[in-house]
C-alpha cells in the first residue's frame, strides 16, 4: 500500500462518516435570503402599524392597571400574521430550493436517512411552539408570539445542530436568549423579532457561506 | 524502515468494509437502504460484506418489520469500534513511518 493509497483511504473515511451523519447540504444563503425576508417583513410591519399605531401597540402590550397586557387586538394583527406567514413560507421554500441546487451540485442526496433525522428533531419544537402560539393568538394573548417563537425556534436550531453543520447550535443559542430576552421587554416584540430572525439569520448565513459555500 | 502492515486489521482489507464500518461507528444504527444509497453499491456486494463483518464480530445485526416491509439495521459492536480505531492507528503510523 502506498502512501497516497492510505491517504485516500483515510480521506474516504472521513468524508463517509461526516455524511453519513451530517446533514451538509444546507445552504449559506438561504439564511442570509430567510434574514432578508424577515427584515422586509418586519419593515412592512412596521409601516402597516404606523408610528402612532405602533407605539399604541407597545403600549397596550405592556403591563397596566387595567391588566390589558395579554388581550389586545389591534386590527391590524391578522395582517401582521399573514405577513409573519409569508415570511415563514419564503424562507422555507427558499430553504429547500438551495439546498436541493447544493445537493445536486455536490451530486448528494437531499432525501436521505440524517436528512429525515434532521427535520424529525426540528419539527417536534417547532410543531409544538406553533401550537401553543396559535392557541395563545386564539386567547388573545398576542404579546408572547414574538418570544415564544424566538424561544422554539431556537431549540429547534439546537436539536438540529446534532445532524448538521454546527454553527447552527450556536445561533439556536441566541435566539432562545433572545426570546428570554424579548419576554422580559414586552412591547418590543417587533424588535426583538426583527432581530433574531433578520439580523441574526444574515450573520449566520454570511458565516456560513463564507466558511462553507465558497 | 520497518512497516507495520501486520497490525492492519484483515477484515477491513476490502475497502468496502472499511466505509461500512466507518459509517457503522459515526451512527448508532444504519439501515440496509440508507447504506446502499451512501456506498454506491449492489445489493448482494453489501450483503455478502455485511455477513464478513457480522462473522467477525464487529457488527450486530437487527433485523425488524416496518408495516410489511422487512428492515435490517446495522451497529457496531465494542469490539468492532475497537477494530476499527486500531486499524486507523496502524494506518496513520504507516503515513508517519513512510514519512520520516
Amino acid at each position: 500500500m502506498k502512501e497516497t493509497e492510505i491517504q485516500d483511504e483515510l480521506a474516504s473515511i472521513r468524508s463517509l462518516m461526516e455524511r453519513s451523519s451530517k446533514f451538509i447540504s444546507l445552504s449559506g444563503l438561504s439564511g442570509i435570503l430567510a434574514g432578508v425576508y424577515a427584515l422586509i417583513g418586519s419593515a412592512i410591519a412596521f409601516v402597516l402599524l404606523g408610528y402612532d399605531r405602533a407605539d399604541f401597540y407597545t403600549k397596550v402590550l405592556d403591563y397596566s392597571e387595567n391588566d390589558t397586557y395579554f388581550v389586545v387586538s389591534p386590527p391590524a394583527n391578522n395582517l401582521l400574521i399573514a405577513i409573519a406567514a409569508a415570511v415563514l413560507i419564503a424562507s422555507v421554500l427558499t430553504g429547500i430550493i438551495l439546498s436541493v441546487r447544493k445537493a445536486k451540485r455536490k451530486g448528494q442526496s437531499i432525501w436521505n436517512k440524517t436528512s429525515r433525522e434532521l427535520l424529525f428533531h426540528m419539527a417536534v419544537p417547532l410543531v409544538a411552539g406553533g401550537l401553543l402560539i396559535i392557541i395563545f393568538i386564539a386567547r388573545g394573548y398576542y404579546g408572547v408570539v414574538a418570544p415564544v417563537s424566538l424561544i422554539f425556534y431556537g431549540l429547534s436550531l439546537v436539536a438540529a445542530g446534532n445532524f448538521t453543520f454546527s454553527g447552527i447550535k450556536s445561533l439556536g443559542l441566541c435566539e432562545i436568549i433572545l426570546g428570554l430576552i424579548a419576554a422580559l421587554f414586552p412591547g418590543y416584540g417587533l424588535y426583538f423579532w426583527a432581530f433574531g430572525f433578520g439580523i441574526l439569520h444574515i450573520i449566520y448565513g454570511s458565516v456560513m457561506y463564507l466558511k462553507y459555500d465558497r | 524502515m520497518k512497516i507495520p502492515f501486520d497490525k492492519l486489521d484483515k477484515a477491513f482489507e476490502n475497502r468496502l468494509r472499511l466505509q461500512i464500518m466507518s459509517v457503522l461507528v459515526a451512527n448508532q444504527r444504519y439501515d440496509f437502504n440508507s447504506l446502499k444509497e451512501l456506498l454506491g453499491v449492489t445489493d448482494g456486494n453489501l450483503a455478502s460484506h455485511l455477513k464478513g463483518l457480522e462473522k467477525e464480530e464487529y457488527i450486530l445485526v437487527n433485523k425488524s418489520f416496518l408495516g410489511r416491509k422487512p428492515n435490517t439495521n446495522y451497529e457496531a459492536t465494542a469490539k468492532g469500534k475497537k477494530a476499527f480505531a486500531d486499524h486507523l492507528d496502524a494506518l496513520e503510523q504507516l503515513i508517519k513511518s513512510s514519512k520520516s
